[in-house]
């Protein structure tokens, strides 16, 4: 049985990756979640200086999943360069993440932080939380979308994934600028919303900046049929993301068009073992249903279309 | 252990029960709550529209949570300015805790300032097994000894050290460890301080090959083991999950520990050897 897969030349021994934003703060923790068997790993993004991010609370969680609003916090280029260092010794590729405040900024990261040893570099245009940046800067529209990834596109020979957001409609236009601007690949999707978790004992929403991104079971079948929309739209790979908790929450996304899936939240609800776990359980699947390979399946849900 | 969907991570806001002041930094804030936590868990406390922060669990008992609290800083500040009956929010407890065994027969507990918060509360549940204990509580002055009293009462040997002498011995907690672990045999010793102080004290046991239990602090956000803001070099554990507290030696292996942190941003901070 043959689960690995590739994406824009990137080989992964299995489809579950780390999704930028979280666990990835450093190289030691890194390291640790390719241990509990992720395929690949995204970084926590990086700006050019160092921020503080928003005053906590940062992370909560509710019913359907787990809303955030972090702020982008990271130590900036310099130091993230001497975190990420010797990344060949690790035994999964690993992916930068970057964010800018406009196509200039995300040039000059490049020129700065690329290519290091980063295997690929994801762009972030859909944070839904952090003012100057994502959605709340109209990095998401396909006009800015295909503008910030051809200037990075002409910094770096690294393949590009361009992080959108479940928000953006209609998002095949977003994933077609992004394709037109020269992206390898579509990470799809992003948090959702922002949404309010208020607290009625005092009136007050609990994160500190009040709305955050959600993630988690209730994402995922907005991400399921984001990807879906994608697939019809372009021709490069696109990587699931969002409410990856089972192996048929990453089948159903690698069915709609997908080749690989992130997992975030998963961790909260399933421990970080949760990418051995997911693998486990697609191999499980694979073997009731009989396939040899991740390619029998892969945009299933379109093929059974025509 | 898997979560189940349903399961909320929020801050359920509680009227303070009672306070109480300990020492001219320290205060003790008790909520009626009961969280089944075990010494060396933490909550993380919220003030509307100011912040977040965790605090060890110094006392759980008959349903009421005890967190010794000292001024340091814009967020204690604050909730020095509360009274008995205004609300904060708390969650928890989360992380791991100071573990005994049924065999144990002698301990040696070692706080350094209000590192002494969660040990005491320790030393309540040891005595209760019968464990004899031995506590070193150090700070720079008499006026700076938390829970002595507190301590007193439980009935164990207590050896205070300030580094001016206003009580008990004059030198650091780490001349009154060093007494007991010299003189005595002990089936676990305890730490909880100022983190260069933890690590002699882990580098002393591990000379002496008694097993020791070290609670490391470090920076986090979400307290549940997901925002990887904790993470400890070069293991990659998180100190909200598989910590605060782990054993010694292993936290002996990291080499971080009593070198240096990582602050808000992610960026690397020594750690100050001056406590």
């Amino acid at each position: 049985m043959d689960i690995s897969t590739n994406i824009a030349g990137i080989n992964l021994t299995n489809p579950t990756m780390l999704a930028s934003g979280i666990m990835g703060v450093s190289r030691a923790s890194l390291n640790n979640v390719i241990k509990n068997g992720a395929g690949a790993c995204v970084i926590k993004s990086i700006s050019l200086e160092e921020r503080a991010g928003h005053a906590a609370p940062n992370i909560i969680t509710f019913a359907g999943g787990m809303m955030n609003a972090i702020g982008y916090s990271n130590p900036g280029v310099d130091q993230a360069k001497k975190e990420f260092s010797d990344l060949k010794d690790l035994s999964a590729p690993i992916i930068a993440s970057i964010i800018g405040q406009d196509e200039k900024e995300f040039a000059m990261m490049a020129e700065k932080f690329l290519p290091g040893e980063f295997a690929a570099v994801e762009l972030a245009l859909s944070c839904p939380h952090t003012p100057g940046y994502g959605t709340l800067a109209g990095q998401n529209t396909p006009r800015n979308t295909e503008k910030i990834t051809r200037a990075v596109k002409e910094n770096t020979k690294l393949p590009i994934f361009v992080k959108i957001s479940p928000d953006s409609q209609p998002i095949g236009e977003v994933a077609k600028a992004a394709e037109a601007g020269g992206a390898d690949a579509i990470t799809a999707t992003n948090t959702m919303g922002p949404g309010m978790i208020i607290d009625i004992q005092t009136g007050q929403p609990i994160l500190d900046f009040k709305i955050g991104g959600i993630s988690g079971p209730a994402l995922h079948p907005i991400a399921v049929r984001c990807i879906y929309d994608i697939y019809k739209s372009v021709t490069i790979p696109i990587i699931g993301c969002g409410g990856v908790t089972y192996g048929k929450d990453a089948l159903a996304m690698l069915m709609a068009g997908a080749s690989a899936v992130q997992i975030g939240t998963g961790i909260y609800y399933r421990g970080l073992e949760v990418f051995k776990k997911v693998t486990q359980e697609i191999k499980d699947f694979m073997q009731d249903k009989k396939y040899k390979s991740l390619k029998d399946f892969i945009a299933l849900t379109h093929k059974l279309e025509k | 252990m898997e979560h189940a969907f349903g399961t909320i991570e929020q801050p359920e806001v509680l009227p303070i029960a009672d306070i109480k002041q300990e020492n001219e930094r320290v205060r003790t804030f008790y909520f009626d709550k009961a969280m089944k936590s075990q010494p060396g868990q933490f909550v993380i406390v919220w003030i509307p529209r100011l912040d977040e922060k965790p605090f060890s669990i110094a006392s759980e008992e008959n349903g009421r949570l005890g967190l010794a609290i000292a001024k340091v800083g814009a967020f204690t500040e604050k909730l020095f300015t509360m009274k008995k009956g205004e609300q904060i929010g708390l969650r928890g407890p989360y992380g791991s805790w100071f573990t005994t065994e049924n065999d144990y027969k002698k301990i040696l507990l070692i706080g350094g300032g209000y590192g002494v918060a969660p040990l005491s509360f320790l030393a309540q549940q040891a005595k209760k097994q019968d464990i004899t204990i031995d506590f070193c509580n150090g700070a720079r002055t008499s006026d700076q000894i938390l829970f002595k009293d507190k301590l007193h009462k439980l009935n164990i040997n207590l050896h205070i050290t300030t580094n001016d002498g206003s009580d008990g011995q004059t030198g650091t907690v780490l001349d009154s460890t060093n007494e007991c672990l010299n003189k005595n045999k002990y089936d676990c010793v305890y730490v909880c301080g100022p983190e260069v102080m933890e690590k002699k004290v882990a580098e002393q046991c591990d000379k002496l090959g008694v097993p020791c239990q070290v609670s490391i602090e470090r920076y986090m956000k979400c307290g549940f083991g997901i925002c990887g803001q904790c993470c400890l070099d070069d293991s990659g554990a998180r100190m909200c999950k598989e910590g605060p507290v782990v054993w010694g030696d292993y936290a002996l292996k990291q080499k971080e520990f009593g070198h240096y942190h990582r602050t808000k941003s992610g960026k690397i901070e020594k750690t100050n050897v001056q406590h």
